[in-house]
């Protein structure tokens, strides 16, 4: 029997194992397929240990714990009494929570999306500039095995970004100004505990959104060898959202707008809470997602990889 | 698209082959890359691919490898259709192209850790093991733990090669693996690739630099202009080309009119001296026809040329022996 007559008869789509291979394996070899489940997991891990390990990354992570920290000392020099600041502002006098939302408030504009812009331009643009990509493909790593691996990290990465932002304005605003029962938008206080989990959901909700520009800019990534290219590109599409948003002649475009419905994670903090509009904020958040990841998978799974 | 992939069950170029292209083209933009090859490596060969820069090598072995997408023909490796088949063949391949490549900011070790944990294949458990092995087989264990912008560009090459070697492989595709290497080390890599051939493995070895690999390589390749000019095993692409006669001599042109009357080919001149083809004429007849014209011999030899010379002949680097 020929090899080509042996190939014939094994399965050629899937995760065939090394013993479809149609020549026979070297006597004593026993590596064997393994789930491509835990396969996943572990070269997930290698990613987060690359992502996390990175000195700049650290860095960042530091300047998005700065900002909480600046807010909470600033309330807590300023005067608690006066209540004539815009609501957050003047809420977060009395909470550690606030701390938090307002934190996310102020770095959902430009902080979050640049720390998502910058895993972006290393994640495929990064590793085709090393070099590295052509050795993982040739490992062979499966093309579409690595994008979802890299684009799973976007996302981790991305919640930890906010994780750091929410958590630090929790911890430092619960010392500065205490933690106990919240007192919502609309007036009336719910328990710690509530607090806590409505601030969770939140930082859920806000993660939902930057893995949507994660996607965007996995694609972006896919399309060149430049890291820091695709993480500028990454940044000023975010920003340019932003501010299309701001402008009124283009209402009929905002609703469209990935970013148009992040700030609605406050409504989590009314009673009851308002869901209408994140509803539709997920939605939105999952067409971007669907839409660029397609685009990235298209992109990637031919290209030829001459870095 | 539809040519530059085989199905599984189209037949192959060459089933007993490790590595088989048929008709193996790329075209970039207006420019032809590679030019219709039909690569043949037998199963534990050490196949030495040669040829200048840009003459294609690279591209080649980016197609074998599933890396780049050829505009027509097809590849088998070690049997199966590449690169329908990469996922089952490539973990049993080995390879080193166009340089190493790491994140500079990990040590050695964890950019091994990193590829391994990238291969479906390979058992977590044994991977603080099989990486120390890698490492101590290119004598970089000592520096595992460096980081590898610190490395010099010989322990990067031997990174690479480490890389290659994680699992056991039944074919490995080097390409220039002495870059950078000092000669100790280009003779470890000749070394540690005889090593591999005597387990079984079959080697791909490129190289623009054919006296690197010449004295490993049982089959040599040589492209120029992206079209492969030779292929076959040593001695086949030394008999495609004959014997060439060599005079030292006081009078180099009065020689070579000798020469041209006796019936030699491509006659040309050197720095004091002629070469010529003898084309069947015996070198007693040579010497005695310059001795009676009054040519002063200093040196008269008749030898085959070195691969080396076929290597410049066949690729157009430097004279032509061939006139």
């Amino acid at each position: 029997m020929s090899a080509a007559e042996a190939s014939a008869g094994q399965p050629s789509a899937g995760a065939p194992g090394r013993s479809a291979a149609p020549a026979t394996p070297r006597p004593g070899d026993a590596r064997t397929s393994r789930s491509t489940l835990s396969a996943s997991g572990r070269l997930l891990r290698s990613e987060l240990r690359l992502i996390l390990g990175r000195r700049r990354n650290k860095a960042g992570v530091l300047v998005l714990a700065a900002v909480p920290v600046l807010l909470a000392v600033a309330l807590r020099m300023s005067d608690p009494d006066s209540g004539d600041g815009p609501d957050l502002i003047s809420a977060a006098t009395s909470n550690g929570i606030f701390v938090a939302l307002t934190a996310l408030t102020v770095e959902m504009a430009l902080f979050l999306p640049l720390a998502v812009a910058v895993l972006c331009g290393d994640s495929i643009a990064g590793e085709a500039n090393l070099g590295t990509l052509r050795y993982l493909l040739t490992v062979p790593v499966g093309r579409a095995r690595l994008l979802w691996v890299k684009y799973a990290s976007l996302v981790i990465g991305a919640l930890i970004g906010v994780v750091v932002v929410g958590g630090t304005g929790l911890l430092v605003g619960g010392a500065l100004l205490g933690l106990g029962p919240t007192t919502l938008l609309s007036g009336n206080q719910v328990s710690l505990a509530e607090g806590l989990a409505r601030l969770g959901m939140a930082v859920l909700y806000l993660t939902a959104g930057l893995a949507g520009l994660a996607a965007i800019g996995l694609f972006i990534s896919t399309l060149t060898e430049q890291p820091i290219a695709a993480m500028v590109t990454v940044t000023i599409i975010s920003s340019a959202m932003w501010i299309m948003d701001g402008i009124p002649q283009l209402d009929w475009l905002a609703p469209w707008l990935l970013i148009h419905r992040w700030p609605a994670f406050v409504d989590l903090f009314r009673d009851p809470v308002f869901w209408d509009v994140m509803r539709t904020g997920l939605l939105v958040d999952l067409g971007y997602i669907v839409v660029f990841l397609a685009l990235a998978w298209a992109r990637f799974a031919n290209k030829d990889v001459t870095s | 698209m539809t040519e530059a992939t085989l199905s599984p069950t189209q037949s192959l170029p060459d089933a007993g082959a490790a590595v088989a292209s048929t008709g193996l083209t790329k075209v970039f933009g207006s420019q032809t890359v590679v030019d219709d090859i039909d690569l043949r490596v037998p199963v534990g060969a050490v196949y030495g691919f040669l040829g200048p820069n840009g003459s294609g090598k690279t591209t080649t072995i980016r197609m074998l490898l599933g890396l780049v997408r050829p505009t027509s023909g097809g590849i088998g490796l070690l049997g199966a259709a590449m690169p329908a088949n990469s996922d089952s063949v490539l973990p049993r391949v080995g390879s080193l192209v166009e340089g190493p490549a790491f994140h500079p900011y990990l040590p050695g070790r964890a950019n091994l850790a990193r590829l391994d944990a990238a291969d479906r294949f390979a058992d977590p458990r044994t991977a603080g093991r099989r990486i120390d092995a890698a490492l101590d087989r290119v004598g970089l264990l000592a520096a595992a733990g460096k980081k590898y912008r610190a490395y010099s560009l010989g322990m990067r090459q031997r990174l690479a090669i480490a890389a290659a070697l994680l699992a056991p492989r039944d074919l490995l595709i080097l390409d220039e693996p002495t870059n950078g290497l000092d000669p100790q080390g280009t003779r470890e890599v000749r070394s540690l690739v005889a090593s591999l051939v005597h387990d079984g493995t079959t080697v791909l070895v490129s190289s623009h630099l054919l006296s690197e690999v010449e004295q490993m390589c049982s089959h040599v390749g040589v492209m120029r202009q992206g079209q492969l000019v030779a292929q076959g095993t040593v001695a086949e692409v030394r008999a495609g080309s004959g014997p060439v006669a060599e005079v030292l001599t006081t009078d180099p042109p009065r020689a070579a009119d000798v020469l041209r009357a006796l019936g030699l080919g491509s006659v040309t001149l050197t720095d004091g001296g002629v070469r010529a083809a003898p084309q069947g004429v015996e070198p007693e007849r040579i010497v005695e026809a310059l001795v009676q014209a009054g040519v002063g011999v200093r040196e008269f030899t008749v030898a085959s040329p070195s691969l080396e010379d076929l290597f410049v002949a066949l690729t157009g680097e430097g004279f032509d022996v061939s006139g």
